[in-house]
């Protein structure tokens, strides 16, 4: 296919508009594809250079009835010719593939937004589905947007008629025609679509052929309609030197696994069940088998745990991945291996709760959970990502933690950047960070008995020999019962488990994480925004925005909740006012409070979707304003 | 979805655990802990049977691991002078999975308790034997709840009056062998505590089978459930009540093998009179059937009230192991794609922004 992606456009050709930053939403029914059309465009959008991320929302259920608003899914990317740190708060396009799509997103367009309507669904059984009194296109209910009505499934039919598909089969590709109109309205490159649908479908080339078909029909309905009065041009970003891909948080994660297994030099058990949104962990991690990587789907979450404890037991790194829901079922467990001190990765891709809760929705609510959930005090230290592509390095930074301390880790990763996705700098292998771990092999005993024991420690980490089974003379026995300091006998005695306990804290407490880096491009600031995991986006996106205002700002973003970076206090008790927003009810600044007695205040959402940058602005300016910046 | 026949080449029970020429004795095998079971405890009887037993096996001793759940059973492997790992309530089956899958090298022995395997580990126990991991899992079962001080137990009989039921449990027990041959065991054994020959001959066919072996050991427990098996133990009694089994040879019992097991209606078994349906007609003991009802239909030839009960070894089939299988497909990927780490991180789409 040529295509005419340049700027030498014939006369009469639509006027090209430039624009630094796009978002566009694509909506539709469940089963109407919208997923992998706004995956195709974020890879175009990647291959042609420009920053991005994107921010999937879909049901619960796999096929909601047809058309109803519980069955709309939807795909927001933003692309940018600069670096961007959110999806974007609202689309500036709307494709809305039904009218129970339009109902569902149209909230979302701010005036004068573009909106591209499939007519083809306006009828009026559809309409009255969702509720339409009155056809939305007829009467002048949408007179602030710019409408596009396009018949998309008829004129896909149309221009499969040839192929002898069936209507049926046909009217199925119009999310691929939608793709193709909109590549042509942001100048798109469309080979690597192209070439994607015939792998895609490499089986099924009547059908390859038909999604390219509708793809090119909808590139070349732009093109000649004449209606689309305007296309729109968005440069490459500037970003840092290198070689990048796009990336999902989930794919990262596993990554970062994989990656530190061959850092550390020991395989790995992933002991596991599936829950969304988690199970692509699984799903990637069980294509990678050739690097010594064992996945075990068990009967339940607690099988799932405890293969990966057993795993680590024999010397092995035992990995378990879950959300919220499934660390409340593993937490024995967890606490099994505080005691026995073993390393072990635990991943809450964490969902909105309680319970069920929202399964497909983002919340950042396990923090307590992750920290507390646990019988006794059962200290573990906890790490969480801020980005999708910052998965990877977070999963070998929490794996660095359970080799190093012999403890388990908790990783908390959540919805939004699990199926999020965006650019990524992919790392220079070699720059790894080497994990190894030496396994005990001599007898340690302080007595000179010659004898082996489980429970001596490093003086440095407080960590114990992982002295693994199959190791001549150094047979010996843990488990759950309270250990007798340095021999690991069980053991009742009052000042041993004051002890124990306490030494089990301290080697928490003890873990080295960096020292958090404070962003204040003009450091006169006197508020401080403090978040943790995925809100770094809508978070620095809000920083930047209220500086531009002339209103300074501090940023403190933590990938550490436990232990704490050693200079938070000092940097908290630095400014007027500190503020955290979290998807949740404070529940980090419930612990920020407790630790470091400062006066943090909590601006909180629990919707299941990301904070908005437009709504932190907002909350922003207002401290500042209020401390008199 | 398709399925792969994963066929591969049957392993011996033992075969890839590392042996050892110096002998052993039952005394290598006893930690420096003191055994803390109640006076009488029929666990003291199964842990010296264990040690004595294990020497036999030749085994490096370092490479044998006891894998434990909650209850009096299961403080089982601190006693034993090997590695150990008394874990939580319920689990053992599944930490163990972990642990053999991990480890070809290792001879994996797990211990638990008719509460710990058949109440809060019953999903982790079915889901064991039906994967077929290669563990010996010695299921102690007295009937009672003992560490928890006398509560019935999902084997204890219907009515039993305990101090959560005072006036009778309501709750049908399991039949632990039927419960493990209808997940498909590969391999299903019972004995008694007290008979520590017969205890021996099952534990030598469960460690040299390839699989999970389940082995049942009725055990006393002198504190809640004193006497629980005392009409097993007299000599006469004995031989009138246990159908002893062993490959190959006819199903016969009493005082002087004037019984017999013959098939009986629909895939069943009954007991009968030798003299009156000839000897041609007594089954005889096949364990290797790939059926597992024949084996069930044994398992059901009485009542839990233990007017007749059946030990030795039940079923002893040949099926490709969980773990071996599992480790079998990661050295073909291996085999297949070298680990290519730069490769993987970086796919098939990647774009390159050059400096200025």
């Amino acid at each position: 296919m040529t295509t005419d992606l340049g700027n030498g456009a014939a006369p009469g050709a639509p006027e090209t508009r430039k624009l630094d930053r796009v978002v566009i939403r694509f909506a539709g029914d469940s089963g109407d594809g919208m997923q992998l059309t706004g995956d195709r465009f974020t890879s175009e959008a990647a291959a042609f250079g420009n920053d991005l991320a994107t921010q999937p929302n879909f049901p619960a259920e796999i096929r909601a009835p047809q058309g109803t608003l519980p069955g709309v899914s939807s795909f927001q990317l933003h692309f940018a010719d600069y670096d961007i740190l959110t999806p974007g708060d609202r689309p500036d396009v709307l494709v809305a593939m039904n009218p129970a799509a339009l109902k569902a997103n149209i909230k979302d367009l701010p005036k004068g937004g573009i909106l591209i309507v499939n007519t083809d669904e306006f009828s009026k059984r559809n309409l009255t589905k969702v509720g339409y009194a009155a056809n939305p296109l007829e009467d002048d209910s949408l007179a602030d947007f710019q409408v596009h009505e396009v018949a998309m499934a008829t004129i896909t039919i149309g221009a499969l008629e040839e192929t002898g598909l069936g209507k049926k089969d046909a009217e199925r590709a119009k999310n691929m025609f939608a793709l193709g109109l909109l590549s042509w309205m942001y100048h798109r490159p469309t080979e690597g679509t192209e070439r994607f649908l015939r792998e895609k479908f490499a089986k099924k080339p009547d059908i390859a052929e038909a999604n390219v078909l509708a793809f090119r029909a909808g590139y070349y309905y732009g093109e000649t309609t004449e209606s689309f009065a305007v296309t729109y041009e968005v440069a490459p970003a500037k970003l840092n030197t290198g070689t990048y891909r796009q990336i999902t948080g989930n794919t990262a994660l596993a990554y970062g696994l994989v990656a530190a297994g061959q850092q550390a030099r020991l395989p790995i058990v992933l002991g596991t069940y599936p829950i969304t949104p988690a199970s692509d962990i699984l799903h990637e991690l069980s294509r990678h088998k050739n690097f010594g990587i064992t996945t075990l789907q068990a009967e339940d979450e607690i099988a799932g745990i405890g293969a990966a404890l057993g795993a680590s037991y024999g010397g092995a790194l035992g990995v378990t991945s879950t959300s919220g829901p499934g660390v409340a079922l593993k937490s024995e467990t967890i606490g099994l291996a505080v005691m026995t001190e073993l390393p072990l990765l635990i991943i809450d891709v964490q969902r909105g709760g309680p319970s069920t809760g929202l399964p497909t929705k983002t919340e950042q609510a396990d923090l307590l959970q992750a920290m507390f959930g646990r019988n006794g005090e059962s200290p573990v230290p906890i790490v969480a990502p801020q980005s999708p592509s910052d998965c990877f390095d977070a999963a070998m930074d929490a794996v660095r933690i359970a080799l190093t301390y012999r403890t388990p880790v908790l990783l908390l990763s959540d919805g939004a950047i699990a199926n999020g996705s965006e650019p990524w700098l992919i790392p220079d292998v070699d720059e790894l960070p080497d994990l190894s771990v030496e396994f005990a092999t001599e007898p340690n005993a302080t007595d000179g008995s010659g004898e082996f024991w489980p429970y001596v420690r490093d003086p440095e980490t407080l960590a114990r020999p992982w002295a693994i089974p199959g190791t001549p003379g150094l047979q010996h026995r843990i488990g759950g019962l309270e250990k007798a300091e340095n021999t690991g006998n069980i053991s009742y005695e009052p000042e041993n488990h004051d002890r124990m306990v306490r030494l089990r804290q301290a080697k928490v407490e003890g873990i080295e994480v960096p020292d958090v880096v404070v962003d204040d491009p003009t450091g006169d600031a006197k508020v401080l925004v403090v978040g943790w995991g995925s809100s770094y986006g809508p978070i620095g996106a809000a920083a930047r925005r209220v500086r531009k205002l002339g209103l300074p700002v501090a940023h403190v973003h933590l990938r550490h909740l436990n232990p704490f970076p050693k200079n938070l206090g000092d940097v908290l008790s630095r400014y007027d006012k500190v503020i955290a927003p979290e998807m949740n009810l404070g529940q980090l600044a419930l612990l920020l409070r407790a630790k470091y007695l400062v006066d943090v205040q909590s601006y909180t959402k629990v919707q299941g979707l990301p904070f908005k940058a437009e709504e932190l602005q907002d909350v922003l300016a207002e401290v500042i304003k209020g401390v008199g910046a | 979805m398709t399925a792969i026949d994963l066929g591969l080449p049957a392993l011996g029970g033992l075969d890839g655990v590392p042996t050892t020429d110096e002998p052993q004795k039952a005394k290598d095998y006893k930690s420096d802990q003191e055994v803390r079971w109640c006076p009488g405890c029929g666990d003291y009887i199964v842990l010296n049977a264990v040690q004595s037993f294990l020497p036999t096996l030749g085994l490096k001793r370092e490479n044998i691991v006891f894998v434990s759940g909650i209850g009096c059973s299961s403080r089982f492997p601190y006693y034993m002078n090997t590695y150990g790992m008394h874990s939580i309530h319920g689990r053992a089956p599944a930490i163990a999975t972990g642990l053999a899958v991990a480890r070809p090298d290792l001879s994996v022995w797990v211990v638990t308790g008719d509460g710990d395997a058949l109440s809060i580990g019953g999903n982790h126990l079915i889901h064991t034997l039906r994967r077929n991991v290669n563990l010996k899992i010695l299921l102690f079962n007295n009937r009672i709840y003992g560490l928890t001080k006398g509560q019935y137990s999902p084997t204890s009989e219907t009515g039993k009056i305990t101090k959560s039921t005072p006036v009778g449990s309501l709750d049908h027990p399991f039949n632990p062998v039927s419960l493990a041959l209808g997940a498909e065991a590969s391999f299903v054994g019972r004995a008694l505590d007290s008979d520590k020959k017969g205890l021996t001959e099952v534990l030598r066919q469960a460690a040299e089978h390839r699989g999970s072996a389940l082995v049942e050991i009725y055990q006393n427990c002198p504190i809640f459930n004193d006497g629980a098996f005392d009409v097993l133990k007299d000599a006469d009694d004995a031989k009138r009540r246990i159908i002893n089994l062993e490959h190959g040879k006819p199903i016969t019992f009493g005082l002087e093998a004037e019984y017999g097991v013959v098939k009986s209606g629909f895939a069943g078994l009954e007991i009968a009179k030798v003299s009156e349906v000839g000897m041609e007609n007594v089954v005889v003991h096949d364990a290797t059937l790939e059926d597992p009802s024949y084996a069930f239909a044994l398992s059901r030839l009485s009542a839990q009230d233990l007017s007749h009960t059946v030990t030795g070894v039940f079923r002893n089939v040949k099926r490709t192991t969980y773990d071996d299988a599992a480790r079998d497909q990661v050295e073909q990927a291996k085999a297949a794609k070298k680990a290519d780490l730069r490769a993987l991180l970086h796919g098939k789409d990647t774009w390159t922004v050059l400096g200025d």
